[in-house]
């Protein structure tokens, strides 16, 4: 016990020394919650839509008063008008406009008419989410100008009220969970994989090695340091990152204690499939090398940036076994939910039993030799 | 190597065994028939030999001899293959952790912390060995003190120095007053003031602290300087066992005559040979020869009269006895053992290992 503690308090030690490793290890998550969380999750504004009108008539004014509505009050796009369809066109696709809308010769004849009247809207879909957004729009405008001035004896406009259990969330807090999950995993992967295998490169576990301390005690010290770095840099997220995204939760001390527990659990999942990952690995390069596709393989199926069930069915069995998804669920639910224990402890039994079994398999694999 | 020499190492063998049997000296290691594999490559063939309590015991051998490897097995850092090593009354493969208690180890790499302390450093060793906590403050001011770095302890190990950092590994390994002591290579890297110094500090700990000491080393100086008795380790046969004086005594010829001729001729090698009690030529380079022989005063006069009746002239010329470089180079050969063997086989990376 001792000797375990004794590796516990040099790896704490140097992990206190190099505040700037610390420092840099919070970094990356930092960096992406503030940037991503800003730059996703907005509303489309700005748009350039070009409109070329070949019908001029009132039909057609009230289209482009439309148009107007939506420049000074929502922003979504902004319009120019076009004699020529051909150039329009033209400067859609090359980038000049992201979309044409075409007033057809006879519009305002045919609404009159009701004689199956079309606006024509071409779209640069190379860009989904600007294309989408202006659809969007286009679609709302078509709805509010096919509404009849006079109301029809029975109601035909029956609408789905939609109720929202929680107040509007916005990006940078659905990201939340996700930042805190890949600090602790970039605390697990310096502190646990890249200094584990240099201070072996090093020569500071043959100096372990020749003491009579035990294999279990060396593998049990390295990963309960590694698991209390991870706690560090996972409690430092969750206070920055809920202060910079708005969310109170951290003020309450049961859902402290419920974030607790799921960071404890997350530094043990992680941890455990660290030391399994790096327990024969000698080579100094190899977990700079795994650090860029373990970060893509666990973090993004993980539902920490889009969820899980879009995913294709070979990306949701990764994410099912993935102890991402449920370090990430299990902060969404305290986070975003306030779902107390009920909502986290299928969470915090897969990844306790997750961590275990990690621990145990690199500790068969460990070598009390060199 | 030649049957005589296989001869020179059996007596020697059994001589310093007698020796030792008579001085009733107990074996603080004892060490039969030993083998190191590692595929079908053999590392370590069958190496015996045993070391006195009290005795300070060198390994010596070129790189890639299988000192390290040696070294490692007794130490319980690598498993052995097939034979036996007894450490302090404990067989390595069967009572592993009785040895590492027993055991202070240097490993060839420094290995303390260069973020901890000095103190730091000692104080996690010291409780790795479960020194208790009553003892473990006195055994750190004690080995400090031996190393002369008591004043550095509250030091970061990365802001002293190579010979100072080379003292904490010895402290660290001291800390838990081993009874046996394997230093690998404790010296590498050292500039000479420093090299002096660890000599200088080992001889104290020695005397001091009644330690049996077992060394690797590939400076001659230090094998001769620091040890009671020498192996020479070669291809990982054991080539040459005793005191360093018996080892000198074991080569022919009792002195080196080292010449510079001016002019550099093919012939000059066979010259040399046909000389009376010229024992062996080495050539060094363009013009310098080592010329051992039974009598160096003999030699010198008649390489001197060989250059006037050929009308050549000498640089320099110079008489000194044999050397454990000499000895050597005798058991060793002059091959670039590295490349032969890299050629074949790879070792496996070791930790810390500069490439």
């Amino acid at each position: 016990m001792n000797r375990m503690l004794a590796i516990v308090e040099r790896e704490m030690r140097k992990f206190f020394r190099s505040p700037m490793l610390m420092i840099m290890s919070m970094m990356l998550p930092l960096v992406q919650l503030i940037i991503l969380g800003n730059a996703f999750g907005g509303k489309i504004t700005g748009a350039r839509v070009g409109v070329v009108d070949y019908d001029h008539g009132p039909e057609a004014i009230r289209v482009r008063e439309a148009f107007n509505t939506i420049a000074a009050n929502i922003k979504t796009f902004t319009t120019t008008d076009y004699t020529d369809e051909m150039l329009a066109r033209e400067n859609v696709r090359t980038g000049k406009l992201d979309a044409l809308v075409v007033i057809p010769a006879q519009y305002s004849r045919r609404v009159e008419a009701r004689d199956n009247p079309q606006l024509g809207l071409v779209v640069d879909n190379s860009d989904q989410f600007t294309s989408s957004g202006v659809e969007g729009e286009m679609q709302s405008l078509v709805d509010g100008l096919n509404k009849e001035i006079v109301q029809p004896r029975l109601a035909s406009d029956q609408q789905l009220k939609i109720v929202e259990l929680y107040p509007y969330i916005a990006y940078m807090k659905y990201l939340l969970s996700g930042a805190i999950a890949l600090a602790m995993f970039v605390s697990v992967m310096i502190g646990g994989g890249m200094l584990y295998i240099d201070d072996k490169a090093r020569g500071v576990h043959e100096g372990y090695l020749a003491t009579p301390i035990t294999g279990l005690e060396l593998v049990l010290g390295l990963n309960l340091a590694g698991a209390i770095k991870a706690v560090l840099s996972g409690v430092s997220i969750t206070v920055i990152g809920s202060l910079l995204g708005g969310l109170g939760v951290i003020f309450h001390p049961m859902q402290d204690l419920e974030l607790l527990c799921v960071i404890i659990g997350t530094a043990i999942a992680f941890n455990g499939m660290m030391f399994l990952l790096m327990v024969r690995v000698d080579d100094p390069l190899l977990p700079r090398a795994m650090f860029g596709i373990l970060n893509t393989l666990l973090y993004f199926p993980s539902g920490a940036v889009y969820p899980i069930a879009a995913f294709p069915k070979w990306l949701r069995a990764i994410a099912i076994v993935d102890p991402f998804s449920y370090a990430v669920h299990g902060f969404k639910s305290i986070l975003l939910k306030d779902g107390g224990f009920v909502a986290i402890r299928f969470d915090l039994l897969y990844l306790g039993v997750f961590g275990v079994v990690t621990l145990l398999l690199a500790t068969q694999l460990f070598k009390r030799t060199l | 190597m030649s049957a005589a020499n296989d001869n020179v190492v059996t007596r020697q063998v059994s001589g310093t065994e007698r020796k030792a049997a008579l001085e009733g000296q107990p074996s603080a290691i004892a060490v039969e028939n030993i083998v190191k594999r590692y595929g079908d490559f053999e590392a370590v063939k069958g190496v015996s030999f045993s070391v006195a309590e009290g005795e300070i015991f060198g390994l010596l051998g070129p790189n890639g001899a299988g000192k390290s490897t040696l070294i490692r097995m007794m130490t319980t850092l690598i498993p052995v293959t097939s034979g036996k090593a007894v450490v302090a009354g404990f067989d390595v493969s069967k009572d592993a952790d009785d040895v590492r208690r027993r055991i202070g180890v240097i490993p060839q790499a420094l290995t303390s912390d260069p973020d901890l302390t000095v103190e730091e450093n000692l104080s996690i060793y010291a409780k790795l060995y479960s020194v208790p906590k009553a003892e473990r403050a006195k055994n750190i001011e004690e080995v400090l003190t031996a190393v002369d770095l008591l004043k550095w302890r509250g030091a970061e190990v990365k802001t002293l120095s190579g010979g100072m950092r080379r003292r904490v590994e010895i402290a660290r390994g001291l800390v838990h007053n081993p009874h046996i002591f394997f230093l690998d290579e404790p010296t590498t890297g050292l500039d000479p003031v420093s090299r002096i110094a660890v000599w200088e500090m080992l001889n104290h700990l020695k005397s001091t602290r009644n330690l049996t000491m077992l060394l690797t080393t590939h400076y001659m100086e230090e094998a001769d300087k620091l040890c009671d008795r020498i192996a020479i380790v070669d291809h990982g046969n054991l080539v040459a066992l005793g005191t360093p004086t018996e080892l000198k005594n074991s080569v022919a010829g009792a002195n080196v005559v080292e010449v510079h001729f001016d002019r550099e001729t093919e012939l000059w090698r066979e010259r040399l040979e046909k000389l009376d009690g010229v024992t062996s030529v080495q050539p060094e380079s363009a013009g310098f020869y080592r010329v051992i022989t039974k009598s160096g005063s003999k030699t010198t006069m008649q390489i001197v009269e060989l250059a006037q009746q050929l009308g050549e002239s000498l640089t320099s010329l110079s008489v000194q006895n044999t050397t454990l470089d000499d000895v050597f180079v005798h058991y060793t050969g002059r091959q670039l053992r590295d490349e032969q063997v890299k050629a074949t086989w790879a070792m496996p990376q070791r930790p810390g290992m500069q490439p």
